[in-house]
């Protein structure tokens, strides 16, 4: 009786370290795309820039975080035969409420990303954690954790988008209002390639921005993170 | 834009802009199914199927949506026809051919999450497809598909034979494999001028 007492009186929105854990796992050593290599499609797909991909991470932590709250909010009122189609209407819900707010905010970005914000709806991640966590948990923690998978999500992109963009243009951030030239034949970059006398030899790298480099690359991230985390490497 | 012949499309969607190799779309079951040629081949063959019959199904609802003005409701309308195809796909096999069934398994449920099919729906809209280019572009779309599957299956068995470091083992290299797949496959890109 004593234990259920306690229980109930549990705040609702406690932050503790299994709480702040939620967050930070995802982050590297349960990363949704390293590790349990979900949602490839779109981290491959919009990371040719930074701008975009950093957009794409925003959109997918909202949706993750709120579809996971409120699946969890209605789990217990979700009849098991029909939850994924539930969950699916849940997803495709927000997708709609973001891909409707990025269109008015920021036409450009909504034309560059296309299909790929609509295509969130089938990110195994969002799918995968409301199948795994929210459909057995409470809101709160639901909620950190489809925000930290997102985040962990995220990370990855902006990683990979700031490869890309660096080697394949020399730039950072084109399109935003805060564009940094790195380096690049003209004045006007960081590095002046034309005058340098160390960088003369440098030019953009092209592979850079065709798909393949993404594959590429998030092969290799994999390989380097799990030559540092050798507990993952046996994993699949 | 120049009028698009139907076999055109078809060449499109499945060589030139290959669904996984060009859009990466489709990528989760292309990392999981692949290990092996067979089921890679009938995991190619049912996202077919569904991909033909949801990208009907997309044309009908596009077109019911634009007549009443509510194309805010595309995504979800689509996903919800999705999901009900892949079902109904589902059943239809149980009841018609029980060992296809077993032997797809888990597969088939997962198509509906599979963002290839999701895809074909909304690019064709974007596109503006009339129905029968539709069903090309479908039809192109799953033979890309379906070959990207198979070549890189046929890699991966040959893989089972060759020392790799463990670190790279697995997903890593299988990527690393599909990004010199897809560098190969852009030699494609001057078939269509």
């Amino acid at each position: 009786m004593a234990e259920t007492a306690v229980k109930e009186k549990e705040p609702l929105f406690q932050f503790g370290k299994k709480e702040r854990q939620l967050i930070t796992d995802p982050l590297n050593d349960n990363n949704p795309i390293t590790v349990q290599v979900l949602g490839i499609c779109s981290a491959l797909a919009v990371t040719s820039l930074v701008y975009p991909s950093f957009v794409m991470a925003i959109a997918v932590v909202f949706v993750t975080g709120f579809s996971s709250l409120f699946t969890s909010l209605l789990r217990n009122y979700i009849p098991k035969q029909v939850r994924m189609i539930v969950q699916l209407v849940i997803i495709a819900t927000l997708v709609t409420v973001v891909e409707l707010t990025l269109k008015y905010l920021n036409y450009p970005i909504y034309k560059q990303l296309s299909v790929y914000i609509g295509l969130i709806i089938t990110n195994c991640i969002v799918m995968g954690r409301l199948e795994a966590f929210a459909m057995a948990n409470k809101p709160w923690r639901s909620f950190l954790d489809g925000i930290g998978n997102g985040l962990g999500y995220g990370a990855i992109l902006i990683v990979v988008g700031i490869i890309r963009e660096v080697f394949g243009k020399g730039s950072l951030f084109a399109g935003s209002p805060i564009e940094m030239k790195i380096i690049g034949p003209t004045a006007d970059y960081f590095i002046n390639t034309a005058d340098s006398v160390w960088f003369g030899w440098y030019a953009n790298n092209n592979l850079m921005v065709l798909p393949a480099a993404a594959m590429f690359i998030i092969g290799i991230l994999i390989w380097v993170q799990r030559s540092y985390n050798t507990k993952l490497v046996d994993v699949s | 834009m120049k009028e698009e012949s139907l076999w055109y499309i078809f060449i499109n969607a499945s060589l030139i802009n290959n669904f996984v190799l060009a859009y990466f779309l489709g990528i989760c079951p292309f990392l999981g199914v692949s290990g092996k040629m067979e089921t890679a081949t009938k995991m190619g063959g049912a996202v077919t199927f569904v991909m033909l019959i949801s990208s009907m199904c997309a044309y009908a609802i596009h077109a019911l949506l634009v007549a009443i003005n509510a194309e805010f409701l595309q995504l979800i309308s689509f996903i919800v026809v999705i999901a009900s195809t892949v079902q109904l796909v589902e059943m239809f096999i149980k009841k018609m051919s029980p060992a296809l069934f077993r032997a797809l398994g888990i597969f088939l449920p997962l198509i509906t999450t599979n963002c290839a099919i999701l895809g074909l729906a909304l690019f064709q809209t974007s596109k503006g497809y009339g129905f029968f280019e539709s069903l090309a572009y479908a039809l192109g779309a799953g033979a890309g598909f379906t070959l990207a599957l198979v070549l890189i299956a046929g890699l991966r068995e040959q893989l089972e034979f060759a020392e790799v470091p463990a670190v790279v083992k697995g997903t890593a290299l299988t990527l690393l494999i599909a990004g010199i797949l897809s560098l190969s496959f852009m030699g494609f890109a001057g078939l269509g001028s």
